[in-house]
Parts: structure tokens; sequence; C-alpha cells
């Protein structure tokens, strides 16, 4: 005997049709939404970065076996007990069970529990600083594989990458061979930045006056894009690099390339380049000063200055007692952007020497009209640090005073 | 010597008629619209003869419904600024792409998130917190005022002169480049000379005075003056997370002025304790400002909880589910916060030991707020619910917030951490958690207190509508950024090079229009509510079918709140006073010993604030002036013995007997 068809569940069923397609086209816009974008994190090139989206999927499908229940729940309870629903228990004084409790308490604990195990484990193997061991999973180092070295330097506001066993270096580029563990040292010359490849590895704080180390691998070839996530100043937002992904063949190209580009990085060349600059184009370097990178570290690139290390193991020794004085001007360091009048990184008025909240672009910006061959908001009225114009009569021209307490006083050797 | 002694420089610093950007239009406009504003208003005050109103009712009272009600309109006022500031940074990302550049140049767009940041964590979510804990927590424990009245007035107005130093910033003068934090060694004099930083640092101080001493004063008060009968486990929800939050408050406020205090010497007086030569330690800074930022956060959360607690309870019309977890979960928050602030840089280099620590303190915070989230389920479940306006934000805080919770925990475990740290993932999650859980508990708040403070209810449908504009503009503005996150895309970028984050970014920034609609629908509310309020009177002072004490007496309270002590005998003291027929006390009314207004908070924060305003600019005569002058300001009104009245019997009685006359013509 065959059932009639009700003619409600009929219309029930093409409701539920187009609701499901509804939804499914919903998917499907977001999903062509998102295909149009690049999900960088979601679907990395190197091993790092793969084992780290991993951990954000476990992690999140751990959690939603709580957070889908929970948010049902709400919706289902808010619906069931609407004071308008005659068919829903009203219990007033329901408001303790143990069992209950001893849920709620439980379900959660048992969740973090799972997640503190991975994260414990996934924190130690995934440690930037620990050498990698593996270049891509069931792919173990070889024993006898060098690794590459890279130091990478953040200046305001470009990178320099300094590659110690080529002699060579580069300014917002930098290249590596596919399958090859890379180890990263990071410093910064003037304030914070974080070293952060996407499709490569986690990011990592550059830090002056420190070094911190940094551990990836590529595993596809083709042109990636770094960047800084700790905001640091002015050309902060144009802080980018191209990260290079080549076969082995084509980095030792990469390198010959750079290596006949015959410019030199001395500790002069690197004090001119280290001044406030924004958007510069790709720049190499055949060779390299030896020791730059731990000079840097030790703010000690200017000629006469004394590296902090050294400061260091004279205190440990027991002091420099009737010396200190002349140690002392030659540990300054965080002056020289005041004491050569470049802008430094986050001045404002008076001592940024423009008009408060004005359009006039800060020095060490390039004007983006030269740049781009076109005007814009930024285009800069007045020559950037020459005095506004805007001024009042009679008002002195150029840079402001700065802090007062800053101002240079006579006969620092730099 | 005094040859080349610059006059100018001696009267005015660093200040000089260039410090006003009279040049610039968007703050030409903005300071148009400001001085218009303002002058109507003065205008209408002084047209109306309301200034002696003012201030003998409002500036110098001590009454905590009255400071309660000041702090919040500061939060609202201190709101459409931080907002504004919102708007600018939204529309400038999604216009500047590729080869177009936007409107804000670095510099001003670097102000801009340093100030939103700043201001809506100390001027909007702080002094709405504050408000609501000063209004409401004295009424719920049965008290007459907080403990230390004068105190209270001053806590208020130092927190309005940082407010009012911040402010300046925008007319006269820059304000910091340097993130809402001001990250050392950007911070530094080297790095950020000028004025902004100094305006951050001293706004900051000057209002965290005010936070410190609200702080102890609230303590104190729970500790107390409670009614009799309410022990610490008959204590409502509200005021235990009033207690938590408050806790925090003075334990890490003190690291915050530390901090700062340090960062100044840095500045002022060439010290290197957060430098990057001479041994600084710009690490320390990292640290000793997240020790301070990170239980900061459940500052506000914890009394946004205890909000949706009493919300729950009262329109499911049953007691809150598991009380004691509840009071247990919150204070093992509470306790817990202290010990993750080191997750807001996992990526400085710590090793994997330390990092996992501190990872597993912050999960093991997801287990308390879990139980949390349960009991309100539990509570709506064999409720009987009524979903006026303020219960529907319970009904969108949870999925909102549990969602925030999940990307909050995901930030937690290290290793994602380092791909999504500083990217506008982070952003998005802790918007996420601000504003779905702070702001929708705060506005839930203020629906659900509104006709305790003013005797009629908020009209329903812009309260509605309000709610709807919130929930829907919030996903939008945050969905896309946590997709633009995943991008790796960073924060504080002012300009971006991919044009694939464009459609991304133009969807949030409609977002923040629909958020606009949304605070537009509240301020229509209160407006409307103000012309419909005889429409909207209640008579009663217990509108909801309220449980706690707040709603025993009238609406809004009499100066004295209650004409006799309650007595309490059980959790939810006015439900179980109702349903064991509880009657008004109609006669034996005495004299009530109520504390005088005083206008010395308002001396002592001006003073400050002119103090602060001398240290920014290096007006050093003026600081040592007003330093003087309010040291002197405090000793005088030590001598002040006129400082307490009692309000007549006769006069209690005529209060008492209006009341009873309004509820005896309502039955």
């Amino acid at each position: 005997m065959s059932k009639p068809i009700r003619p409600n569940a009929y219309r029930r069923s093409i409701l539920s049709l187009t609701r499901r397609s509804a939804r499914g086209l919903a998917l499907l816009a977001l999903a062509g939404l998102l295909s149009g974008c690049n999900l960088v994190v979601m679907n990395p090139a190197g091993d790092v970065a793969v084992q780290q989206r991993n951990l954000i999927i476990a992690s999140t499908a751990l959690m939603l076996l709580v957070i889908l229940p929970v948010i049902a729940l709400t919706f289902l309870f808010a619906w069931r007990y609407r004071a308008s629903n005659p068919d829903a228990t009203y219990d007033p004084d329901f408001h303790h069970s143990t069992q209950l409790e001893v849920v709620i308490w439980t379900v959660p604990l048992l969740i973090i529990i799972a997640l503190g195990a991975m994260t414990w484990i996934g924190t130690h193997t995934l440690d930037p600083f620990r050498p990698l061991t593996r270049i891509a999973p069931n792919k173990p180092v070889p024993p006898d594989m060098k690794h590459l070295t890279v130091e990478v330097v953040a200046l305001d506001w470009k990178w320099l990458f300094i590659y110690p066993e080529y002699g060579v270096a580069s300014v917002n580029e930098m290249a590596a061979p596919v399958d090859v563990p890379i180890s990263f040292r990071i410093t910064s010359s003037s304030v914070w930045n974080t070293f952060y490849v996407p499709a490569m590895a986690g990011m990592i704080y550059a830090m002056p006056a420190m070094e911190t180390k940094l551990h990836g691998v590529m595993n596809e070839e083709g042109d990636f894009t770094g960047q800084s996530a700790h905001y640091s100043g002015s050309g902060f937002s144009r802080m980018n690099f191209g990260f290079r992904s080549l076969s082995q063949q084509g980095f030792d190209e990469w390198v010959a390339k750079v290596k006949s580009a015959g410019a030199a990085l001395d500790r002069e060349a690197y004090l001119k380049l280290e001044k406030p600059s924004e958007e510069v184009p790709v720049q190499y370097y055949a060779t390299v000063d030896n020791g730059l990178f731990d000079a840097v570290v030790g703010l000690c690139v200017t000629p006469g200055q004394m590296c902090v290390g050294e400061m260091h193991h004279i205190d440990r020794t027991g002091g420099a007692a009737e010396e200190s004085e002349a140690n002392r001007v030659r540990l300054d360091y965080d002056n020289r952007r005041l004491e050569s009048g470049d802008e430094p990184s986050g001045a404002t008025f008076p001592a940024s020497g423009r008009p408060p909240q004005g359009s006039v672009q800060p020095q060490g910006a390039i004007p983006r009209d030269q740049h781009l061959g076109r005007g814009g908001v930024n285009a800069p009225e007045t020559q950037p640090d020459q005095g506004q114009g805007n001024a009042l009569p009679g008002a002195e021209k150029g840079p402001a005073p700065a802090q007062l307490n800053t101002q240079p006083t006579e006969g620092h050797p730099h | 010597m005094f040859s080349n002694l610059d006059l100018q420089q001696l009267i005015f610093g660093r200040l000089s008629l260039e410090a006003i950007p009279y040049h610039e239009p968007i703050l030409l406009v903005t300071f148009a619209v400001v001085a218009l504003g303002g002058a109507a208003l003065l205008g209408a005050i002084t047209w109306y003869g309301k200034w002696g109103y003012l201030w003998r009712e409002w500036f110098t009272s001590v009454d905590h419904k009255k400071i309660g009600i000041m702090y919040i309109v500061l939060a609202i006022v201190m709101l459409l600024r931080g907002f504004a500031d919102a708007v600018m940074m939204i529309t400038q990302k999604a216009l500047s792409v590729g080869v177009n550049e936007g409107y804000l140049p670095p510099h001003h767009y670097d102000q801009i998130f340093s100030a939103h940041g700043m201001i809506m964590i100390f001027f909007m979510a702080m002094p709405f917190v504050t408000g609501m804990m000063n209004y409401v927590m004295p009424l719920q424990i049965g008290a007459r005022d907080v403990a230390f009245p004068f105190l209270n007035n001053f806590s208020f107005w130092m927190t309005a002169g940082g407010a009012v130093l911040t402010m300046m910033s925008l007319f006269v003068g820059e304000f910091s480049r340097a993130t809402w934090l001001g990250f050392a060694p950007l911070s530094g004099a080297a790095y950020s000379p000028g004025v902004g930083v100094d305006y951050y640092i001293w706004g900051l101080q000057i209002a965290g005075v005010g936070t410190t001493l609200s702080g102890i004063n609230l303590i104190a008060t729970i500790v107390k003056m409670r009614a009799p009968g309410m022990t610490m486990m008959k204590l409502p929800v509200f005021c235990w997370t009033t207690l938590a939050s408050n806790a925090i408050i003075v334990t890490i406020f003190p690291v915050l002025t530390a901090t700062l205090a340090l960062l100044s010497l840095d500045r002022y007086v060439g010290t290197h304790f957060f430098t990057n030569d001479y041994g600084g330690n710009a690490m320390m800074y990292m640290n000793l400002i997240w020790i301070w930022g990170h239980p900061e956060v459940y500052v506000l959360i914890l009394p946004a909880f205890g909000i949706f607690s009493e919300v729950t309870s009262t329109f499911c019309s049953k007691r809150l589910f598991g009380y004691t977890s509840m009071v247990y979960a919150t204070m093992v928050i509470a306790l817990v916060s202290w010990l993750v602030w080191l997750h807001h840089f996992f990526t400085m280099g710590a090793g994997p030991t330390v990092n996992s620590f501190f990872a597993i303190a912050s999960m093991i915070i997801s287990i308390p707020t879990g139980a949390k989230v349960f009991n309100w389920l539990f509570t709506m479940y064999r409720g009987k619910i009524r979903f006026e306006t303020p219960f529907i934000w319970v009904v969108g805080f949870i999925p909102t917030f549990v969602i925030g919770g999940l990307t909050g925990v995901l930030l937690a475990v290290p290793p994602v951490d380092f791909v999504v740290h500083n990217s506008l993932f982070l952003v998005a999650h802790f918007h996420n958690v601000i504003i779905g859980g702070v702001v929708f508990g705060l506005l839930a708040g203020v629906q659900y207190w509104f006709p305790k403070a003013f005797g009629y209810k908020l009209d329903p449908f812009w309260g509605k509508a309000s709610f709807w504009c919130w929930l829907i503009g919030f996903w939008t503005v945050f969905l896309p950024l946590y997709i633009l996150g995943l991008m790796g895309v960073t924060r504080r970028t002012q300009h971006f090079e991919d044009p694939s984050v464009q459609p991304f970014l133009t969807v949030a920034a409609f977002g923040v229009f629909i958020i606009m609609a949304g605070i537009l629908a509240f301020l229509i509310q209160l407006f409307v509510s103000y012309l419909r309020r005889e429409k909207l009177r209640d008579l009663t002072g217990d509108p909801w079918d309220g449980r706690t004490l707040e709603w025993a007496t009238s609406s809004p309270p009499p100066p004295y709140n209650f004409a006799f002590t309650p007595v309490v005998h059980d959790l939810d003291a006015w439900w179980d006073m109702k349903k064991r027929g509880y009657d008004h006390p109609l006669e034996g009314f005495r004299p009530i010993h109520m504390p005088k207004n005083t206008g010395a908070g308002v001396v002592l924060a001006g003073l400050s604030t002119v103090l602060g305003f001398a240290l920014v600019w290096y007006i050093w005569w003026l600081a040592a002036l007003s330093f003087v002058a309010l040291i002197a300001a405090a000793i005088i009104h030590t001598f002040n013995y006129n400082r307490d009245y009692y309000i007549p019997a006769e006069e209690v009685v005529r209060i008492e007997g209006r009341r009873m006359a309004q509820l005896a013509g309502r039955a």
C-alpha cells in the first residue's frame, strides 16, 4: 500500500531544496570570492608554514566540537523557551545540577588538555630557533646537507639580506634554493620590526642590538612576498620585499647576477643605506664588509663606535673607571637621527619640522608623484624639511627644535 | 649668560601658533564642528541659566548615581571620537590600494590608529564600565553610596581630565604615532621626538590616577557596605564581577603608571630604560606594558559578563543557573589573567617552554569562560524568556563571543600565532571579543538599567534597530578582516600593493557604516524615548520584574537609595522579598546621614590637566605653578570639615509618601 503524498510534505521538500541550494550558492559565492584571493597562510609553500597551517585546522576542528553545539543550543533554547510558547516547561527553581556542572567544566577541560598537548609538542618542534630536522613530511634533512645562512637587517624602511657564505648582499629581494633549509639571523637597525614570509614560516621580531633566529625551508619554486608586521614608522606600509624561491641552478645564477652587480657594501655604504628611505628598488652588492652583521647587532658600524659586547665585557671585568666617560660617548647610538638631521621614525610636531597633521610627506619617504608619475595627496607643496611655507612670517626656517634634552652637545665623535 | 635667553621659549616652551593645524582641511572642519557644537551647547546652558544647576547637582556631586551617569556620558562622547577614527582608518585602507594613495598620509594615519586604540580602551570602554559599576553596584548591595564619595567624584574628573588632554592633541600639536601601547624603542625620545608621545603619557597618567582610586573605592564598598544578611555568596553576580574587575585594576594600574613613568624619564631626563643603546631593554617595556595590558581586557569583559548574567536571569524569569560555579569561574579568570601576558609576544623569541607555559595558561582561561557560557545557556533552559531589548543582546552575544573565543584560543597556540600575529586576523579577534563581548554587554546594560536611572524605558523599536545594525555591521566588518589576516595582511598598514585585498576592505568599510547606523539608532533611541517619556514611564521602580535590590527602590532612586537598609535572606534578594509579600515601610523614618557635594575634585583634576599640558609643551613655569597649586589645593581640601549633612526625616517622609502614592495610583 503506497502512502498518499501529502501536499505539505512536497512543499516542505521544495522549501528545503531551495534552502539547500541557497546555502550552496552562498558557499559557492564565498568560495569564488576566496579563490580570487590568495589565502597564503592556509596554502603556504614551505614545510614549516604547512605544519603551522595544519595546527590551525586541527585546533579549529577540536574547538568546533564544543563551539557548534553551544551556538545551536543558544538558538534552540532561546526559541523553545520563549515566553509565548505554551508547550515549554517553566521551572524557575532549576538553578543547580551537579551532573550538569560536572559536564560543563569537564568538556572544555578535556578539549584544553588535548589542545594543550598539541601546543606543547607543536611549540617545541616548530620553535623558530631550532634547526630544521626535516625538509618535507617524511623527508628528513640529510646529515651532510649544508644549510643556507641569511643575515637579515630590518632598516628604515627596507630589508637588507646578507649571504655570508657567498659574500653578497641584496636589498628588498632575497632568493633561496628550494628544499634547502635556511637559517636566518635577524636584527634591526633602529626600531622593532618582524621578519615575515607568510609562505615560508611564521614571523619573528627583528630587534636592534639583539639577534633572533628563524629556520625555514621552501618546497615550491616561485615568487613570494615578505613584509614587516610590527609597526615601525612612516615607511612601514611599504616595507615589502620579494622572496624568490628558485631551483639550485636558478639560485646559483641569481648569486652570479648579484656578484656581477659590482657595488660593494662596506661600512660607509651601509651607513648611507641605513638612513630612512622608502620604496627602495632592489639593489645588489657584490661584496660585503666582513663582520658587518655582527657590527649592526653591536650598534657599532660607525667608525669609532664601541660595540655593545665590548662594553659588556668591560663591565664584567669590573668596569673602566676613569675611561668610562670616553666609553659613554662611544656608545651613543639612538640619537644619530636627530644629530644628522634625518627625521626619526615616529617624530611628531614640533620635532618633525612639519606642520601638524599636514599633508606634507615625512622626510625619507619618496614623493609618490615622482615615483608613479602622477600627483597625489602627498605631493609636497614645498620641499620637505626646508621650512614649510605655511610657517608664520618671521618663524625660523628649517626643522624646529627637537626634544630639548636630546639636543646634540658639541663634539660627538661621529 | 642671559643674553641668549629665548623669551618665547621661556614663556611658551615648545608651543607656538604653528602647533594649530589651521591649514589642514580635515582638522579645520572637525574643529569647526566641535567649536560650533560646543558653542551651541554652552550657549544653551547659559540661555536656560543651567550653569548653577549643573555645578551644584552634577559637577560637584558625590552621589554615585550621578557620577555613574557622567562616566557613561563621557564614554559615549569618546565613543564618537574613537569611531570617527575607525571610519577614517577603514576608508583609507579601502581606498589606498595600488597606485591610489587614499587621503591620509602615513604620519597622519599613524596618529589615527594610535588614538583609536587608546581612546576606545581608556576613554570609551573604561569609563563605560566604571560608570555601570558605579551606578549599579551600590544599589545592588543595598548601600546609600560608595565607601569614599568624594574620591569617586575626584576619580571621575581625573578620567575626564585625561580625556580632555588627549582630545587637545587633535587641535594643538599632534598625537602619538607609536601605537596605542607606545611600544619602545619607537616611543623613546630618539625615535619619537615631539609632543605626540608626551600627550599619550600624560593623558594616561592623569586618567590612571582616577581609575586606580575608583578601583580602591569600589572594592571597599563591596567589602564593607553590603546590606545586612548579604553574605559574599549572596552577592549578585554583577557585584562579584565588579569586585574581580577592580581587584585587577588596583594590581595592574600601578604597573602601567610605573612603566609610563620610566618611559617619561627616558624622554624627559635622558635615562635609558627602554632605549637600544646604553643597556636599555625594550623587551622589558613589552613585558611591563602587557603585564598591565592583558589583565586590562579582563577588567573590561568581567563586568560585561556580570551584566549578561543579570539580564539573562531577569528575562528568563529564573534564578541564574550555577551561581556558585559562576562565582568561582569569575575569580579563576581574574587569577589566571595575571599569568598570560606573554602570549602578546610569542614572536619575541622566548624559548618553547616559556611560550608553552603562557600558551597553556591562556587556554586555561577558556575553561571557566566556557563554563560561564554553559551557565547562561542553562539559565535559558526551562525559563520563560521575554525578548525585551536588553535580552536580544544576549542572544547576539553568545554566538559572536564564542567565535571570538575560538580565534583567541587559536592565537594562543604559539606556532599558529607565528603566522597570524599582528595580522588583521588578530585585529578581527580582539574586536570580536571587545565589541561582541564588552560593547554588546554595556549596550545591553544601558537598555536594562536606563529605566532605573531615568524613570522611563527606552523605545524598543530603535533599540532593536540599533542591535541589528551593530550585529550585522560587526560581522560585515570583521569577517573580511579574518580572511585578510589569512592572506597574510598585517595590521597598521596605510597602503596596500596587492589589489586582491581591495574587495574585502571595501566590504569592511561598508560594514563600518552599518555600525554607524547602529550608533545613530542608539542616539535616536535616547532622543525618541525622551520625547515619549510619559508613554514609556515606569512608576513601579521594577519594570522588568527584576530580581536584585536595585529594583526595590523607586526609579530614579532617591538620593539616599533606600529609606531603610534592606535585610537580605537569599540570593536575588528583591525576588525573594516579592515572593514573601514585602510591604514598603510607611513610618518610622529617621534623618539620613549623607555626604556633601564638593568642588575639590573638579579643581584638582583641572589643575592636573593644566600640569599635563605644561609638561607636554615644556612650559616649565606653568608646570611648577600648577604642581604647587595642586598640592596646595589638596592640602586645603583636607581642612574642609563641612563634609556631611542630614536629610531631615520630614523630607524622607515626603519622598517616600510620594512614591507610595505613585504605587497606589498604579495599583
